[in-house]
């Protein structure tokens, strides 16, 4: 089983990088195509456990809920521009800065970057640092509602949370 | 064709307004993390509506090379991931040697 992984994980490795190769390079002879699946060959053998790793109960559906995810995270960061805007041209300019820590029920790796990267994203908020072992984050925010609604509301945690299924 | 040029025309325009907002902001906020707010922000959605609109102008004006237009969007998803990214590694960096946040009613610095 074990090895079976490992293989599946080397042969993703590599198909996803073959499409890369053809993608960025364009060209369709011999020399380019045998060169990119020498290149693929090697880097999938060496490096295949950086890009797959170990566990993967359950990844089509989370990969699924990532891709539901990902527009609404888009629509934010439209918002975190306006809001932005909006700060930076007002004449009186509405801001009140503040560091605020909270905790979260994340453990994983992957779902606390995600969660890190939304927040900068997202209007008014900038993560400052991030302890994995228990899930704490530090937050810089512009002024009192975006501190709130990661405080109060913790509509993107529990979005996170869901995606990945750690709640 | 009358569409696609005021498409992109509105792009590239939204894309340099939020750029200039970013610059703006560098200059009128009061400390290092707000124009970090100013500048992280508007320089992922206005460097993003500017790409976008380089692919639609490519997509219908060279149809026979598709590849670049692939690559463009390449691009959108990196600064995507590289600019929140890079914005926490030089928030961290600040917060780490000990640059004080500024609070409402201090001098700006």
């Amino acid at each position: 089983m074990r090895l079976k992984e490992k293989y599946f994980g080397i042969l993703l490795t590599f198909l996803i990088m073959a499409a890369f190769w053809i993608l960025l390079s364009g060209i369709f002879d011999a020399f380019h195509l045998i060169s990119g699946i020498v290149c693929c060959t090697i880097v999938s053998i060496v490096s295949h456990d950086l890009l797959v790793k170990g566990k993967s109960e359950k990844k089509l559906l989370k990969s699924l809920r990532l891709l539901i995810y990902i527009p609404w995270e888009m629509w934010q960061i439209v918002l975190a521009n306006i809001d932005v805007a909006y700060r930076v041209l007002h004449p009186k300019m509405p801001i009140d800065p503040r560091v605020i820590e909270f905790e979260t029920t994340l453990r994983g790796e992957f779902s606390l970057v995600t969660l890190a990267n939304s927040i900068t994203l997202t209007p008014g908020t900038i993560t400052i640092s991030v302890e994995p072992e228990k899930g704490k984050f530090c937050v810089h925010a512009i002024a009192k509602e975006p501190a709130d609604a990661l405080l109060v509301d913790q509509t993107m945690q529990r979005k996170v949370a869901h995606v990945f299924m750690e709640t | 064709m009358v569409i696609v040029h005021v498409a992109v025309t509105v792009l590239l325009g939204v894309g340099v307004f939020f750029t200039l907002v970013g610059s703006v902001g560098l200059l009128r906020f009061p400390d290092f993390y707000t124009r970090l707010h100013a500048t992280g922000k508007c320089d992922t959605l206005g460097g993003g509506l500017i790409i976008l609109g380089a692919i639609i102008y490519h997509f219908f004006h060279y149809p026979e090379t598709l590849l670049v237009p692939a690559k463009l969007a390449f691009l959108i998803f990196f600064i995507f991931i590289a600019n929140p990214t890079a914005t926490h590694a030089i928030m961290k960096a600040a917060y780490k040697t000990g640059v004080e946040p500024w609070r409402l009613g201090e001098r700006r610095r």
